[in-house]
């Protein structure tokens, strides 16, 4: 294509993005890697203090403050559990779902739904049933933290298990037809098809799916938030509320807040490039 | 022989597949029992929305018809929580703000976000391999990341009310709308494009008659894919906008938990089932696009 004369229409085409995507996420996101060396309550009365907010984040006063730690952990057992019991639950239904049973359309649908309804509204239909029946035992969704780690995943499998469902549907439907009538000629009776033949040809698939659940279950907010709110104490908190409630529950520590922040896109981008890797050197193979 | 064995695996195939039809109708009923339940609980009283979750009465069946039935009239209480619900949520007004910022962030998106993509593939340079890898690299990101700053900004630039929330959500969902716009654009031949362009197109020509026509099923899937983002999002908007003055219905019900932590249950029953029913709605209508869009966005993403 003729370059010289398509540079003459650069801004036409780029600026209202770029200029959208400077202002929603390149200066914030520099800024805010800067902030995070500052003590500040807004963004113009920043002054410089270095790493401290870093160490205020493990030690205040010189005392070794465990909440971040606490929430580390709570996040990467939640994430692992979600991703397994999702993963797992919607694959037997998608495989289920895949045989040609009378009403399968139907139950996709409705398998599917809750997705469509947003974190928020999803944890009040959800809280209101826990404590419904919690009540019956004198205990409430924040009892303990155990109580609502598993609420929370309840709430996370209802959500999710349509979605990956779907996905784990199409992705069964391309398995060559002849593959499978070739092992069955062979003699491979059905678990066998499922892990030499079916599962090797899903791999992409599954490999997505992990990928979604896991950054899904790392990232969970508004579940959190609504269900939990963090309670008992703040043993609920997952990383995204505990960051949240440093950044606008106590005035002074806005700056510890930013630095957990940047702590915690570190961590997103170190899953997300470990899977990225992973994928490829598959794909590779 | 053959053809017998066949007819008895059909016949144990189809045997098998009446269990599973019933099996799997009790489970889709289990799946929407929370809905119903909420529904059923939206028109009771407040007091006995936990005293009696899922039932309909105040008494008990076994102690007789009569005060079952006498129990159903002093539990129900027919329109009330909507009416209270409507009122000290203004729901119709946050209906409309969820409603406009959806619409216009998605639109926004899908229009600037193609032709930045498509231009961004066909002219490569520096400049334009560099906002690639931005986009590409924005999209591990995790928005807690930028929250505070970015709520700050959008402050000095009187970008906290419904249209200047469209601006934010353009810059923040560029990044997986460009990303996903120019791995399509690469499948398209440029053959086309040269074509309308010697017949006289200019870019822009070519870009809205050619181009974004052949784009339609990508736009369709980022569309969903932006909207069921925007629609359901809590934190962007409680931060950016001014939620004294707009509330969508993330907002709205959140709002209604107190600061004590207290919740009016009667209004928040109604409120959710108001919340619940446009997005059934929309989902029974563009159930088709809604699927295929969600698995051709998990393929690419």
């Amino acid at each position: 294509m003729n370059t010289k004369s398509m540079k003459k229409y650069f801004p036409i085409f780029v600026i209202p993005t770029m200029l959208a995507f400077t202002i929603g996420f390149i200066v914030p996101f520099v800024y805010g890697i800067f902030l995070s060396f500052c003590k500040f309550t807004t963004v113009t009365d920043w002054t410089w203090t270095g790493l401290k907010n870093y160490s205020r984040i493990f030690f205040v006063n010189g005392v070794l403050d465990t909440t971040f730690l606490h929430s580390i952990w709570y996040t990467a057992l939640f994430t692992v559990v979600s991703m397994l019991v999702i993963n797992l639950i919607a694959f037997a239904i998608a495989m289920l779902l895949t045989k040609g049973i009378r009403g399968t359309n139907l139950f996709r649908t409705v398998f599917f739904m809750p997705n469509l309804i947003g974190g928020i509204v999803l944890s009040y239909i959800w809280l209101m049933i826990f404590n419904a029946v919690l009540q019956n035992f004198s205990k409430t969704i924040v009892s303990t933290q155990w109580y609502a780690f598993w609420g929370m995943i309840i709430v996370v499998c209802w959500q999710q298990i349509g979605y990956m469902m779907i996905i784990y549907i199409a992705g069964i439907q391309n398995v060559p037809g002849d593959l499978i009538e070739a092992a069955k000629i062979d003699g491979a009776n059905s678990a066998q098809r499922l892990r030499y033949v079916i599962i090797p040809m899903l791999m992409p698939t599954i490999s997505t799916c992990t990928f979604l659940t896991l950054t899904n279950g790392f990232k969970l907010f508004d579940q959190n938030l609504a269900l939990t709110g963090g309670n008992p104490g703040k043993l609920s908190q997952l990383l995204a509320l505990n960051i949240y409630d440093t950044m606008y529950g106590t005035t002074g520590w806005q700056g510890v807040g930013q630095a957990k922040a940047v702590i915690f896109f570190i961590l997103v981008a170190i899953i997300a490039i470990a899977q990225n890797k992973l994928t490829t050197s598959k794909e590779v193979k | 022989m053959a053809k017998q064995s066949e007819q008895i695996s059909a016949a144990r195939r189809s045997k098998h597949g009446g269990i599973l039809t019933v099996f799997f109708t009790l489970l889709s009923v289990a799946w929407i029992a929370p809905i119903i339940i909420v529904a059923l609980n939206s028109f009771k009283r407040k007091a006995y929305i936990f005293r009696n979750p899922f039932g309909i009465s105040a008494a008990s069946l076994a102690d007789g018809f009569d005060r079952w039935k006498a129990g159903v009239s002093k539990a129900m209480c027919g329109w009330m929580n909507y009416t209270n619900g409507l009122k000290t949520t203004h729901f119709f007004s946050c209906f409309g703000y969820s409603l406009f910022i959806t619409v216009g962030s998605v639109l926004a998106i899908v229009l600037f976000c193609s032709m930045c993509a498509w231009y961004i593939t066909r002219v490569q340079n520096k400049v334009t391999k560099a906002i690639y890898l931005l986009c590409l690299f924005s999209m591990i990101v995790p928005f807690q990341m930028v929250m505070f700053t970015l709520s700050k900004f959008a402050n000095m630039l009187h970008l906290a009310n419904p249209v200047g929330i469209i601006v934010v959500y353009l810059g923040f969902g560029a990044g997986l709308a460009v990303f996903m716009f120019s791995g399509f654009v690469r499948s398209i031949s440029i053959e086309i494009e040269e074509a309308a362009l010697i017949d006289g197109c200019t870019p822009l020509q070519t870009f809205f008659l050619v181009i974004f026509p052949i784009l339609k099923p990508t736009t369709v899937t980022i569309a969903i894919l932006e909207a069921m983002w925007v629609w359901n999002d809590y934190l962007l908007p409680s931060l950016v906008l001014n939620v004294n003055k707009y509330r969508t219905i993330p907002i709205a019900v959140q709002y209604l938990k107190q600061s004590h932590g207290q919740i009016d249950w009667g209004a928040m029953m109604a409120v959710l089932v108001m919340a619940i029913i446009p997005i059934i709605i929309f989902y029974l209508l563009c159930q088709k696009y809604i699927i295929e869009g969600v698995v051709a966005g998990a393929v690419k993403g």
